[in-house]
């Protein structure tokens, strides 16, 4: 049988697509590092979302290892975590912190009432002017604080009971084991 | 109850499939009829079970039984009918099924119209379109399956994604399955051609249809996709090199090198081996498209249902069948004849050029998609390709696709002599100048005189090329009218088509170069400029729909102070779904669009509004249309029907008096 080399072009070529794509699909395209990851965290002022909640201050974030969330009335993944956030508030397994953004302060402190309160402090960052000093891509987002005030680590999307078992839970311990 | 029937339908359909795959194999190789037959039975049941399937799904749409978790996640009893019936399609799993639907369709059209082919070639060709069949029913019934239930029954639906609510998206995934999977035709048959060893005329003239059809439902589905993305995204853009656009783009730009060199494998037996390619690439390319929207593996826009699991099914299937057919294509096509040969001034050299264009810009958009991804791999940085990219490689290369695009097709078929050539291309090159030169002039940019210039060199080179065929001013005006009559519809398609092309370069040039755009804070009663219009928001009001509540702006245009027209540009927020979309007022003119969006605000702060103004824009999709339709004309050109099946020989001829065959006579 005749048999050309050049006939084998297209076919070397697809294998090599063939094997990026097949190693493409190990990679997620989404896991975007962040620049902020060992820096300090920014400072800050908030609004109060409402007068019976503590309003969370720069100082809050000293001192111990601590989350700061970043949550909105309006988001529908919020609440898809929420119960995993409740669940550690209520264990003090670890302080977590609030930031209310791109919402009203009635609404913010509406869905707090009606979905329980986690945080130990909260703020309202309506204009997103912390939200862009962080980065926030979307909500929600939580960042890994360490008692010297520095961002550890940043988690996109909720934090499932897994994501917390899976990621957070063992970044946490190696902070404490840090002390 | 609709649920499991369509499950069952889709577990028969599967088994008639791989039926389907074997039987043809078997049959040729043993030399038997009656199982080469049995492919085409199989290829219309697979359309009569997934036709059932694709219903019971409907039908659970329309009736709202959310006890389908589909149902349950993507519909929602408030909606209106239409997005109820194209929700079916909205979501991962029904478009797939849609999807599966289409390709039996093409499947089934093998034995209804293709009676006249030899049966080894049609029943192998089915032998792969089996294959493909079986891989995404058994995708479909495996990791996607639509008829899952739902325990305990929620009391109403999720509500389909607010930005698919639209009659233009709701259209828009049937005719751009039409194409990406009527390709499907030309990857079977390609490789049928390849296990059977031979490529003749009539293989040629089976073909063409298909990918002409193929071609043009694929341009009509990316065109109804680029008007929806531009007045309901609120962007004001028409193409943004999203990978999810791209992947429609790229079986099109393979697809229409298709289409011009199954035209010279019909008519001069030429570019055979590389027509079969082509046909294995267009349709792997589409195959990629999904697997590139489906997977997760490239982030978009449009990424709806990604799910790396998803995407090792289709990455196996990719391997499997392009992989195959590749290796099917390096160890075989030394076998298929070597075409008739052809010299360097011809027809046939000009569609040559014609291809290699087509496929460079196939290969620019391919890699312009996927660097981000190799390059996430080999150096774990994280880039994106941007549209200068392509607009610069792309513009480079349809710029250069132009040019001979405006005299090649002048060429005679096989042989022709340059000085023929040299009256027609100084006229024509005399006339492009001086329209560029007076465009650059009044338009303030040699860009855009380039632009309209390679526009107007096309839509001249095209009306000379038919006005040289009717004879006009040689012979007398009457019977160039009569000559014109006669004309094989094939000729109308060419002149449609091109003249669609140079109609959409119109409206591409005009967006790119000569746009405006303005973005304020506007409250009731102020006014801006633009354009030559006066934009005034007279108020913003609230609303409630059926399924949404809207922050409603109304503008008034004003025109040399008259009222040219009122525009309403809608935020609309989607409780269901906790979604907000925009709805832009745009005033549509033949030579210019006046684009308003309205963005957040509050009555103290008043309203962020964008206001664009978009010459020529409308052109870019008239010009589309103009490609599909011409496509469509070509399909009535006579030249392309098949010899009737008494007229064959050999095994043809068996087949009309087997006992199987008796549908075929």
């Amino acid at each position: 049988m005749k048999f050309r080399l050049s006939a084998l072009i297209p076919l070397l070529i697809f294998s090599f697509i063939g094997l990026a794509l097949a190693i493409g699909l190990r990679n997620d395209p989404r896991a975007m590092p962040s620049t902020m990851i060992d820096r300090d965290m920014p400072a800050f002022t908030l609004q109060a979302v409402s007068d019976d909640l503590p309003l969370l201050q720069h100082s809050d974030l000293l001192g111990k290892i601590s989350l700061l969330n970043v949550f909105g009335s309006w988001c529908t993944a919020c609440l898809h975590e929420h119960p995993t956030l409740m669940r550690l508030s209520r264990q003090n397994r670890i302080a977590i912190y609030g930031v209310d953004w791109r919402d009203t302060p009635s609404a913010g402190a509406n869905w707090l009432r009606v979905n329980g309160n986690p945080y130990a402090a909260v703020g309202l960052d309506s204009q997103s002017h912390l939200a862009i000093d962080l980065g926030v891509t979307g909500a929600p987002e939580t960042y890994l604080i360490d008692p010297k005030g520095r961002i550890r680590f940043k988690q996109i999307g909720p934090i499932t009971e897994q994501v917390w078992r899976d990621t957070i839970e063992p970044m946490v311990r190696l902070l404490e084991a840090e002390q | 109850m609709a649920a499991e029937v369509g499950n069952i339908a889709l577990i028969i359909a599967l088994l008639l499939a791989l039926i389907q795959i074997v039987a043809p194999l078997v049959g040729a190789g043993l030399s038997n009829l009656r199982l080469m037959h049995l492919s085409g039975f199989t290829a219309i049941g697979q359309l009569l079970f997934i036709t059932i399937a694709f219903l019971a799904l409907s039908v659970a749409f329309i009736g709202s039984d959310f006890s389908v978790a589909l149902v349950a996640r993507h519909s929602h009893s408030l909606k209106p009918l239409l997005y109820k019936i194209s929700g079916v399609w909205g979501n991962h799993e029904g478009s797939m099924l849609l999807w599966v639907l289409i390709l039996s369709l093409y499947g089934a059209m093998v034995p209804i119209f293709g009676r006249a082919l030899p049966i080894r070639l049609k029943s192998l060709a089915l032998s792969i379109q089996g294959m493909i069949g079986a891989g995404f029913l058994g995708f479909i019934l495996f990791t996607s399956n639509p008829f899952l239930r739902l325990f305990p029954i929620p009391l109403d639906g999720n509500g389909l994604n607010p930005l698919l609510q639209d009659p233009g998206l709701a259209f828009h995934p049937p005719f751009l399955y039409l194409g990406y999977v009527g390709f499907s035709m030309a990857f079977s048959f390609s490789v049928a051609a390849l296990i059977d060893g031979k490529v003749d005329a009539l293989w040629a003239k089976w073909l063409r249809p298909w990918v002409l059809a193929a071609w043009s439902f694929l341009t009509i589905g990316i065109a109804l996709g680029s008007v929806w993305a531009y007045y309901e995204l609120g962007w004001g853009g028409w193409w943004f090199w999203d990978p999810v656009e791209n992947a429609s783009l790229l079986p099109w730009l393979a697809g229409t090198a298709l289409l011009h060199s199954t035209l010279v494998v019909e008519r001069r037996y030429a570019l055979v081996n590389w027509t079969v390619l082509l046909g294995i690439l267009t349709f792997s390319l589409s195959l990629i498209g999904t697997f590139l929207v489906r997977s997760g593996v490239i982030t978009s826009v449009h990424a709806f249902a990604s799910d790396p699991e998803r995407g090792v099914y289709i990455l196996g299937m990719l391997l499997v069948l392009s992989g195959g057919a590749l290796l099917l294509y390096a160890l075989r096509s030394s076998k298929l004849r070597i075409g008739n040969g052809f010299e360097v001034l011809s027809r046939e050299s000009g569609l040559a050029i014609n291809n290699i264009l087509l496929v460079c810009a196939t290969a620019v958009v391919f890699l312009g998609t996927f660097y981000p991804l190799l390059v996430d791999i080999f150096s774990n940085d994280k880039i994106s390709v941007g549209p200068p990219f392509f607009n610069l490689y792309f513009g480079y290369i349809m710029g250069a696709l132009i040019i001979f695009m405006g005299i090649a097709p002048m060429l005679k078929w096989r042989h022709d002599s340059a000085k023929r050539m040299i009256r027609p291309v100084l006229l024509l090159v005399g006339a492009t100048l001086f329209v560029a030169i007076l465009v650059s002039l009044f338009g303030k940019s040699v860009l855009g005189g380039l632009g309209i210039g390679l526009a107007f060199w096309l839509f001249g080179g095209t009306l000379m090329n038919w006005a040289a065929k009717v004879r006009l001013g040689r012979i007398s005006f009457t019977r160039s009218v009569a000559l014109a009559r006669t004309l094989p519809a094939g000729i109308y398609g060419f002149v449609l088509a091109h003249i669609g092309l140079a109609v959409c370069v119109v409206g591409v040039t005009g967006m790119g170069l000569w746009s405006s755009e303005q973005i304020l804070m506007m409250q009731p009663g102020q006014q801006t400029r633009l354009g030559g219009y006066a934009i005034q928001l007279d108020q913003v009001t609230h609303e409630t729909g059926k399924n949404y509540s809207a922050e409603i702006a109304n503008f008034t245009l004003l025109k040399k102070d008259k009222t040219a027209a009122q525009l309403r540009s809608e935020r609309r927020f989607y409780p269901v779904r906790g979604m907000q979309t925009t709805e832009a007022g745009i005033h549509v003119r033949p030579g210019h669009n006046l684009y308003v969006a309205v963005g957040e605000g509050a009555p103290d702060r008043g309203w962020a509004v964008r206001i664009y103004y978009h010459p020529f824009v409308s052109w870019i999709w008239l010009g589309a249309l103009l490609m599909a339709l011409g496509g469509f004309v070509a399909l009535a050109d006579r030249r392309l029907r098949l010899p009737s099946a008494q007229r064959n020989t050999g095994l043809a001829n068996k087949a009309v008096s087997s006992p199987v065959s008796g549908a075929a006579t």
